[in-house]
């Protein structure tokens, strides 16, 4: 009953914030806006029991990628007077309406599948228990998990730091 | 009426809608960007309702990891995207997308 009275707070406040987002004409509230969409968004994790991705949500985007946008809002704001739109704003609204449509509609007339036991060893866990430890065991077991992406994706991460060093490094100084 | 994952699953389109929508039609660059960000939390939320509503009772972890991957491309892509929009602000003094026409032809 919790559960639910908190989904429904969350989900409006989720969606109001997403909106002003899209909707306000100052862009730096636009900014903090969205980092209280994605302190939302880790409660929401929460009512469906992902304890460590609540974690990770506010670690990362509450504060790694809040952060930088807000960084970014500063360092470009007073070139640009408020958060317009362009030219396509009609059709634009058009489209994202007819794709939310289409996506509620096949979500409720779908009959979502339920099966009875977990398809792979070691990916379950009891809904009453904490999911970290068996996020661990999900992403390097000893059939060997997601090791391969793991490592791809820290090859990714350093790519991004590189190219982020290179992208904004002055020309003049070399 | 209690929860289950129409409900994840309908909250999902409506954020993914409404970044879409923003993604779309805004002429600033960050802007777009943070629009990206509410489309990629959006999937995200989609992927640990389907672990949380598959099996009845039990947390299936993959989607979850699906979600720590996908938050660690939306880091990256975030880092480089504002990079590249801080070097086209110093090259051209501009953050609209409607005046980034460098490789039109």
């Amino acid at each position: 009953m919790i559960t639910e009275i908190a989904f429904w707070i969350l989900a409006l406040v989720v969606v109001s914030a997403a909106l002003a987002v899209v909707l306000l004409r100052d862009i730096f509230r636009a900014a903090l806006l969205l980092v209280l969409c994605f302190f939302t968004i880790a409660g929401i994790y929460i009512t469906l029991n992902a304890d460590f991705l609540a974690a990770v949500q506010v670690l990362i985007y509450v504060g790694a990628i809040g952060i930088l946008l807000i960084f970014a809002v500063m360092l470009t704001r007073d070139i640009q007077q408020g958060n317009p739109f362009n030219r396509i704003n009609g059709p634009a609204l058009l489209l994202a309406f007819l794709i939310m449509v289409t996506i509620i509609s096949v979500v409720a007339v779908t009959d979502w599948p339920v099966i009875a036991e977990v398809p792979q060893q070691g990916v379950g866990v009891p809904v009453d228990e904490s999911t970290t430890g068996y996020i661990a065991e999900a992403l390097f077991n000893k059939e060997g998990g997601f090791v391969l992406p793991f490592e791809i994706a820290s090859v990714l991460l350093l790519a991004a730091l590189i190219g982020a060093v290179v992208l904004v490094r002055r020309k003049d100084e070399e | 009426m209690s929860l289950g994952i129409e409900h994840y699953l309908i909250l999902s389109a409506i954020l993914f809608s409404i970044g879409l929508y923003g993604a779309l039609a805004k002429r600033n660059a960050v802007a777009i960007l943070m629009c990206i960000e509410i489309m990629l939390n959006a999937v995200n939320i989609a992927m640990v309702a389907f672990s949380r509503y598959l099996v009845p009772g039990v947390v299936v972890l993959t989607g979850h990891v699906f979600a720590i991957f996908i938050m660690t491309v939306a880091a990256a892509e975030a880092v480089v995207g504002l990079a590249i929009i801080i070097a086209i602000y110093r090259s051209r003094q501009s953050v609209d997308v409607e005046q980034m026409d460098l490789m039109k032809w």
